[in-house]
């Protein structure tokens, strides 16, 4: 069986940036596995600009993003496989994987960083009634066709859910000559970035329903129309709003769900919040040597943050490759059973409450912590004037005011080891928004 | 107009039409199946429980018990020789409260008349220990071992395909809109086409009655009763294994709750009465009411992993069961109508009876080479990394993950779209290979599917249905400069 | 005076701006950067967007390029640019940068590609 020390599932930009930090790492035996014909995952279908502005401090499309890392990674000269889908990840870190060339082969790695993103819920999820007509699309789906195939999906349009894909849709069909008649939205809030709301529908007088959802969609064959009513505080439709819309298509833009049907055939511990693997701080799951990091992990609002986490989870798993060697190296040793030469570590875990839905990551080893460790999380509802609150084991040390916070974006606060160091005994940090 | 001669015409490739069709292929007879959608299994059989019942629910002495128990039997040969998906898993009608033990117990003495094997009642904490699941209100249950689930794309396919490797031909895209008596036998014109045919088979589904009232005077009527249903994810294809029903009511067998022969878990359908004979689609009502009486005997079901709901139409006939045989006042035009539950059970024992009926009247014989075994879809999922090896090694299409969520390969999406009939739509292929039939319902797979199947029938993009003819999937190309 | 309210775009915080103007007198408060002052302004006197679209490519690997206008142009202009976007098409190669249409709308703009696309060998 071929060995590698580590074997990254997935070449998006997750899959990149964990790549290109590991190499630079030291790590020089590195395989990436990618299902698609090309590198750089979603970001290739994503052509508006908007990226980029905290990574390289310009602003970028999605394909010039990608490139970037692209570029980074062969210049690097790290080895990757196209066309390649991983079947089966053991808990030996046999990774199973298929393609055309190769057919079935299994290789071992040292250490395996997940990055295998997300994927759009389907109309499925939310039992929709009516109708199965051709012409409901998720909306990245009928982005890729867009963008990536050049044919247009649908010449009316309604999109329902205002997540950024949805937002980007809207404008994009109508650059391309559709009527997007309304953006309707479950929840009160939108689940999009501000700027795409402006730039997306405000610029092109797109009506952005909020409380809103389709109750009906109507054609045999195509859509023909579907059924907007409001819905009240239980999100149920409220008799007596119904609304009808001629439309030919139906856009879906109703949530992400990271992808870890790899993850759960490890076996290893999952976050029911984010639908992620639960991760420490070097963002390892409960299975040794198995990093996960971008949209698999949970979904991020910025690439950037992507690229950020992953760098984090490359590093990591290259620094638990070598710590692995160098242990073996000292094999006759007289310390052996410490977890790959690491000293005893002492883990906390990290408590979400009151509006922090949660934290990634879910707990934090303030012993062999790096200096800092950004954690990440998101807020359950839209709130104003709130402060993020960080205390340990009661004892509130940090404090900070945030005019506004929206389940939409992604929240992130910095821990400094330095700020363990007088508690020792710390059974708990938790993380919280509070009123005053 | 087109005009072309068979001895039967079998109207209709839903489950029935396919099963008569096959049997009738094992008769010297020319033979044509005519279907008004694109592919076989289009309409009721594409939507309902995917249920082999055992039999104990029918009136005996009807057509239903008949057919049901019959059918049941066959099943499993039968889905040796066709190789699709069946499994006897049983079922369990969960009786509630004491006073309701008498209907159960009827119940029983019903299958005990009808044929049905190994039957027997038992107790809540009997039920509970086979299926931890079911609620703690039960208070007894109906245990038939000899009931099943089936994959009704797979039989309705299977049998298509082996009918038309025994000479079976298939007019897809031909809704026949009248039936006229000649002296030989019928005329069914459809569009431009026009069927001389000495005997039909009326296997129409819900549009049976219109077609029978054309030639007979004996007027017959089937009303649509809808049911809607909800397909749960793989995650919750366990959460029971035995097909889990509640004591019949009026309108029907209440809401099942039964796991798939993939893995999902089904639970469905509601009943109800309407009109018009299009009208497959979900209501909120219907759907809330599935999740809400499953709930009665099934407890914790997880509905956050719905992964797909859809609409059946089941054919009900005024007198309450299967009208099979030849119209009295129009020989030579048979009838399959009525059709409901248990008629996927009931399909291939109707296959037999009515192949017979139409050989005897035309004087056929059987053939002295038929094939009845037919191959079914290499699953490189289900094969030893050894097999699975070897198989790409030598196609390697086989290798080429187009479905993720269902690890459905190119190599399988060809195959179904080459084999007769083959799929020449989205659905087509799903029904075949299960491709977008997971949790992603089809998000990630379906530009790439419908490349693979523009190329392969040499048609374009913008001609790629979901379905029948309309159900086009693009609207255009984005661009005039495009079409270079 | 004139007030305006806007979000600004500038990055995902989003901040709501007031602009106040007052003859050529313009002030922008609720920023939290420099960026926010300037968007705001340029947002009431002149607004610009970058278009972003894709393109047929001719004998390349893949069928489309994806575009965008080098930098931002007249919030007006968005349909023009799009119209010529429409009637254009590249040749592969075709690398980051190249320019697919040299001035779009008018706007002195140039429209550039946004992803390398290979020739089909």
């Amino acid at each position: 069986m071929m060995e590698h020390d580590i074997v990254i599932i997935g070449g998006g930009p997750a899959g990149l940036a964990a790549a290109v930090a590991a190499r630079k790492a030291g790590i020089q035996d590195i395989l990436i596995l990618e299902r698609d014909s090309c590198l750089g995952g979603i970001l290739n279908q994503c052509i508006h600009n908007g990226f980029g502005l905290h990574t390289f401090k310009e602003e970028l499309t999605g394909p010039e993003y990608a490139a970037r890392y692209i570029a980074m990674a062969e210049e690097e000269k790290i080895p990757y496989r196209l066309n390649t889908m991983v079947i089966d990840i053991s808990k030996e870190k046999e990774v199973t994987f298929i393609n055309r060339e190769e057919g079935l082969s299994t290789v071992k790695a040292k250490a395996v960083i997940l990055a295998m993103g997300c994927r759009e819920r389907p109309r499925g999820a939310l039992n929709i009634p009516g109708y199965r007509p051709a012409g409901i699309y998720s909306a990245g789906t009928a982005q890729r066709l867009m963008n990536i195939e050049g044919y247009s999906v649908g010449k009316e349009v309604v999109i329902l859910g205002s997540g950024d894909i949805g937002l980007i849709m809207a404008r994009r069909m109508t650059l391309e000559g559709a009527k997007v008649k309304v953006v309707a939205e479950l929840m009160p809030y939108s689940g999009g970035l501000k700027r795409n709301i402006v730039q997306c529908l405000d610029d092109y007088g797109i009506p952005l329903k909020l409380s809103h959802t389709v109750v009906d969609i109507q054609g045999k064959e195509r859509v023909t129309g579907i059924t907007l009513a409001e819905v009240g505080p239980d999100r149920k439709p409220i008799p007596g709003t119904e609304e009808h819309y001629d439309c030919d298509t139906l856009l879906l833009s109703v949530g992400l769900i990271p992808e870890n049907e790899l993850s759960r055939g490890i076996g290893v511990t999952m976050s029911p919040v984010t639908s992620g693997p639960e991760v420490n701080d070097c963002l390892e799951t409960s299975q040794e040597g198995i990093f996960a990091c971008g949209n698999v992990l949970h979904v991020h609002d910025l690439v950037d943050y992507v690229s950020e986490e992953a760098t984090l989870a490359g590093r990591n798993a290259a620094a638990y490759v070598q710590a692995m060697e160098k242990s073996s190296e000292e094999e006759s040793g007289e310390e052996s059973g410490e977890k790959a030469g690491k000293k005893a570590g002492h883990q906390v875990p990290l408590k979400a409450e009151n509006g922090v839905r949660y934290t990634v990551p879910q707990t934090l080893d303030i012993v062999n912590m790096q200096d800092s460790v950004t954690v990440r999380f998101r807020v359950a509802d839209v709130y104003k004037d709130r402060y993020i609150t960080v205390s340990y084991d009661g004892n509130t040390v940090l404090r900070r005011k945030k005019k506004v916070l929206a389940p939409g974006e992604m929240e992130q606060i910095v821990l400094k080891k330095e700020s363990f160091s007088d508690y020792p005994e710390l059974k708990n940090i938790v993380i919280r928004t509070e009123v005053e | 107009m087109k005009e072309t001669s068979f001895d039967v015409a079998v109207i209709g490739a839903g489950v029935t039409g396919c099963a008569i069709a096959r049997e009738l292929s094992r008769y010297n007879l020319k033979v044509c199946v005519t279907e008004r959608e694109e592919d076989v299994c289009s309409g009721t059989s594409k939507a309902n429980s995917a249920i082999v019942h055992a039999g104990y629910d029918a009136v005996p002495g009807s057509q239903k018990a008949r057919f049901n128990v019959e059918g049941n039997r066959m099943m499993e040969a039968l889905s040796k020789d066709l190789e699709f998906d069946f499994k006897q898993n049983g079922s369990l009608v969960l009786c509630f409260a004491q006073e309701d033990m008498p209907a159960l117990e009827e119940l029983y003495q019903k299958g005990v008349t009808n044929g049905v094997e190994g039957l027997q009642i038992l107790t809540g904490d009997q039920v509970r220990e086979m299926e931890p699941n079911v609620t703690d209100t039960v208070v007894a249950a109906l245990y038939a071992p000899t009931g099943g689930i089936v994959c009704p794309f797979g039989l309705t396919i299977a049998l298509a395909e082996n009918a038309c490797e025994n000479g079976v031909e298939f007019l897809f895209n031909t809704g026949i809109e009248s039936v006229k008596k000649t002296e030989s036998g019928y005329d069914l014109e459809a569009g431009d086409t026009l069927i001389h045919a000495s005997c039909v088979v009326n296997a129409a589904g819900v549009y049976a009655d219109t077609f029978h009232n054309m030639v007979s005077e004996k007027k017959i009527h089937i009303t649509p009763r809808k049911g809607d249903y909800c397909l749960l994810d793989k995650e919750a294809g366990t959460h029971v294994s035995h097909t889990i029903f509640q004591l019949p009511g009026k309108l029907g067998k209440g809401i099942l709750v039964a796991p798939t022969v993939h893995g999902n878990l089904l639970t469905g359908p509601t009943a109800r009465d309407i009109e018009d004979k299009e009208g497959t689609a979900t209501t909120a009502d219907g759907l809330a009411e599935v999740m809400e009486k499953a709930g009665l005997g099934v407890k914790n079901i997880p509905f956050r992993q719905v992964i797909t709901s859809f609409c059946g139409l089941r054919a009900h006939e005024d007198g309450d069961d299967f009208l099979i045989g030849e119209a009295e006042d129009a020989p030579g035009f048979f009838d399959a109508a009525g059709i409901e539950s248990p008629g996927l059970s009931s399909a291939p024992a109707i296959g037999v009876y009515l192949a017979e009926l139409v050989a005897a009247k035309l004087g056929a014989e059987k053939k002295e080479s038929w094939n009845g075994k037919r191959k079914g879809f290499l699953r490189p999922e289900k094969m030893s990394r050894e097999e699975r090896a070897a198989l790409i090694k030598e196609h390697p299409e086989y290798g080429t993950i187009i479905c993720r969520c269902e690890g459905v390969s190119e190599g399988e999406i060809l195959d179904a779209i080459h084999r007769r009939p083959g799929a020449v739509s989205l659905d087509g292929i799903k029904r075949r290979v299960r491709q977008g039939m997971g949790r992603c319902q089809a998000g990630f797979c379906t530009p790439r599917t419908m490349e693979i199947l523009a190329r392969e029938l040499g048609i374009t993009m913008e001609e790629i249905c979901k379905n029948a003819p309309g159900s086009n999937m693009l609207t255009g190309e984005k661009q005039e400069g495009a079409a270079l | 005076m004139e007030v305006r309210e806007l979000i600004c775009i500038g990055c995902p915080l989003g901040c709501p701006l007031t602009v106040r103007m007052e003859g050529s007198e313009i002030s922008v408060t609720g920023n939290t950067c420099k960026r926010g002052e300037d968007y705001a302004k340029k947002e009431v006197l002149s607004p610009t967007r970058i278009v972003t679209s894709s393109v047929p490519v001719k004998g390349g690997v893949i069928g489309m390029v994806s575009v965008k206008t080098k930098s931002d142009i007249p919030k007006d202009k968005i349909f023009q640019v799009m119209k010529e976007i429409h009637e254009a098409s590249a040749q592969a190669p075709v690398a980051i940068g190249d320019v697919i249409i040299p001035d779009c709308a008018g706007t002195g703009i140039p429209v550039i590609a946004t992803k390398a696309v290979e020739a089909k060998a």
